[in-house]
């Protein structure tokens, strides 16, 4: 098992689970959330983000987000150094309210997206990626 | 009025002293000579659709001996129910006897003397026979394949699979699903999927690179029996290239993704499915939590965790079957669909019990041809063991017992990990183990015993990331191995605990010190999902110990102490 290529992966994962647990670990992902919404309350309906249980590549997870009828949403990686991802804006002729793209993900970590809706409330989904070093199936 | 959920329960009960009838006979034989084909194969037919069941066959075309597992843990919702009861509560459960064939086939009590009287399990050319049968009484009876099929044998490995598909071929399949299959490197998988004469399904293998649905792979197949129209959807392994070397098969992406299953399931609804079948190699606990995420499926023929229940589980409206491994046994599923909906269901696990069941001999020729070629090499002897070696549980069994000792002797390090996998058939005390035997148990395409170092820190890593991947409360979260077996050290796990803080007391056996983080500590293990591990085949490491050995002897391992349980 020559770990060189994963260490970094596993030593993230160790890291993060270190930092999930105080209360104001995602202190900069509330902060971008709180920017874009102003502070407002958060729904729960409205949005789907899709997203793997387990990423079979930390450095480029597929997540697809969509929130029909959305002016906005912001896509944060909550356990990143720098959590901002992307805020996709939806004009009014825009024909669906959805996007994909790929992230990387330093280790374990919840992936929120925030959607600013057609009636100017906010929505929030969140799914916990995990980033795993692997090894051995049934 | 009767609703749908009321008709199923009525049927289940139904079904349930079938099983009870059946499961009761077989305990008040005292031995095999009560034991016959026609009691193991008796069926009333019902229904308008028959399917039968076979997976994680692992290569095994011959009988074998198979012990069940004695620790196998639920944690979160799942924790105290089948398939995580074991022994003398799992036969309790079922209201199985006390040392009888079907104490023998599902639980792991007494298992060398049961083995001595009720003898091997499995063997292709039996499981055709059960087929056949089947078939005689519903000729268009569905045979569904749930992978990890071309994988786990020295005749497999030597024909990248071909000796599968060739057997498997004269037993014609319907459809099959994937996981171990893979490790054959995508080239060999697409030339054998593109020779197949039966559908390749899997609504969750995608192309890596553009995150769309792979051609190759078919997510659904539609099928009309018994005038019934049959969709069977396929769902192979959802972590492939995280439990097994993605490098092998870079082109491919997997994952759960359930929100296509619900897609496909409404698409073949839409398209007129009477009754939705999911082929899975998901894993048990997946699967049950899959049911309740998707609606719409009749029933899930679960794989991959290897478990073997006499009974479906139901979850909502869908039902649960689980089928064992290794060709331990076949599970035949009778359906009444009418009017478009599943109306009840009956249900029989067939062990094959290989002194009982007759070999159809047009398999039988069919397997020594696939295995000719290698007889010679196969057959040599080269010990003999007076323990019982087997693999399944939780923390360890005493097949990995022997192979960490062959690490830590031959690779001359502190500590060795072998892998958590399910697979591989036991040995009895006093049987002599063949060339064969040790590859049955090791046989991969990534079989490199590696020898490195490690800090302490980076162990403790390695055992909270594995253990999490069988512990997580979200079965989603979890790949559905065992916890990595450890040889030179012992440690505590709590599996209640979250990630990271499980496992403790880590302590290098040979001196009784506790492992220090920060100290460096030679490992050898084998199974690496990193491309490019350097070391000879554990095969080979394995044949050199127990060669010097002669006889080998396994001591009890207590090195684990679980909490939380």
């Amino acid at each position: 098992m020559d770990f060189t290529r994963r260490e970094t992966l596993a030593l993230g994962a160790g890291a993060a689970l270190m930092t999930v647990l105080p209360f104001r670990a995602n202190a900069a992902a509330e902060d971008k959330i709180n920017e874009f919404t102003g502070g407002a309350a958060l729904g729960d309906a409205g949005i789907d983000l899709i997203a793997p249980e387990i990423a079979e590549n930390g450095n480029t997870v597929p997540v697809e987000v969509s929130a029909p009828g959305a002016t906005a949403i912001l896509l944060l990686a909550a356990g990143n150094p720098t959590p901002g991802v992307a805020t996709f804006n939806f004009g009014p002729l825009a024909g669906s309210q959805s996007a994909s793209t790929r992230i990387r993900l330093a280790g374990t970590q919840d992936v929120i997206a925030v959607a600013k809706l057609a009636d100017g409330s906010f929505a929030r989904a969140s799914k916990t990626v995990k980033v795993t070093i692997g090894g051995c199936g049934g | 009025m009767i609703s749908r959920r009321d008709f199923l329960q009525v049927s289940m009960a139904a079904s349930a002293m079938v099983g009870a009838s059946g499961f009761g006979n077989w305990a008040r034989l005292a031995a095999q000579q009560g034991l016959t084909q026609d009691q193991l194969l008796q069926f009333d037919t019902y229904g308008n659709l028959t399917l039968i069941h076979i997976t994680d066959i692992h290569a095994q075309l011959k009988p074998i001996y198979f012990r069940e597992p004695e620790i196998n843990l639920g944690v979160g919702d799942n924790r105290g129910h089948v398939p995580h009861i074991t022994g003398a509560d799992f036969r309790k459960l079922y209201g199985v006897a006390d040392g009888s064939p079907s104490a023998y086939a599902l639980s792991y009590n007494d298992f060398t003397s049961l083995a001595q009287t009720y003898g091997r399990v499995g063997g292709l050319d039996r499981v055709s026979t059960v087929i056949n049968s089947i078939r005689a009484a519903r000729p268009d009876a569905l045979l569904l394949d749930g992978g990890d099929t071309w994988h786990g044998s020295y005749t497999c490995f030597h024909t990248q699979g071909q000796d599968m598909v060739n057997v498997m071929n004269a037993l014609k399949p319907d459809a099959m699903t994937f996981h171990w299959e893979f490790t054959l490197g995508s080239d060999r998988v697409n030339e054998l999927v593109e020779s197949l004469p039966y559908a390749a399904l899997a609504q969750n293998i995608f192309d890596a690179e553009w995150d769309e649905p792979a051609e190759l792979f078919k997510p659904y197949k539609f099928f009309e029996r018994g005038g019934v129209k049959v969709a069977v959807i396929g769902q192979a392994f959802p972590y492939m290239p995280i439990a097994n070397p993605g490098w092998m098969f870079p082109e491919y992406a997997f994952g759960i993704r359930d929100e296509r299953m619900q897609e496909m399931v409404d698409e073949v609804r839409a398209a007129g499915a009477e009754c939705v079948v999911v082929l899975s190699h998901n894993g048990f606990d997946v699967d049950k939590k899959m049911a309740t995420k998707v609606q719409g499926i009749d029933v899930i023929l679960s794989g991959h965790t290897h478990d073997a229940l006499p009974e479906p589980v139901q979850v909502e409206n869908t039902f649960i079957i689980a089928s064992g491994s290794n060709g331990k046994f076949v599970s035949r599923v009778d359906l009444d669909i009418r009017d478009g909906r599943m109306m009840g269901i009956r249900h029989k696990l067939i062990p094959i019990f290989s002194d009982v069941i007759a070999p159809d001999p047009v398999i039988t020729q069919i397997i020594d041809e696939q295995r000719a070629p290698y007889e010679a090499e196969m057959s040599e002897v080269i010990g003999k063991t007076e323990s019982l070696l087997y693999r399944r549980g939780n923390f360890n069994g005493s097949w990995d017992d022997l192979i960490c000792d062959a690490l830590l002797t031959e690779r001359e390090a502190d500590i060795a990990m072998s892998p958590g996998v399910r697979w591989g058939p036991s040995i009895l005390p006093g049987q002599e183990i063949t060339r064969e035997d040790i590859f049955n148990v090791t046989s991969m395409t990534y079989p490199n015993a590696y020898r490195t170092e490690m800090t302490g820190e980076f162990i403790h890593v390695i055992l909270e990331d594995v253990a999490d991947n069988l512990f997580n409360p979200d079965p989603y979260y979890q790949q559905g191995g065992d916890m990595v077996r450890i040889g030179g050290m012992g440690y505590r796990i709590d599996i209640t605990k979250p990630q990271g803080s499980r496992i403790s007391e880590m302590t290098l056996l040979k001196t009784g010190e506790k492992i220090d983080p920060a100290k460096t500590y030679v490992v050898a293990g084998w199974a690496s999902v990193n491309e490019g591990t350097e070391g000879p085949a554990i095969w080979d490491v394995v044949e050199n110990h127990i060669r010097k050995q002669g006889t080998i002897t396994v001591a009890p391992n207590t090195s684990v102490e679980v909490v939380g349980a």
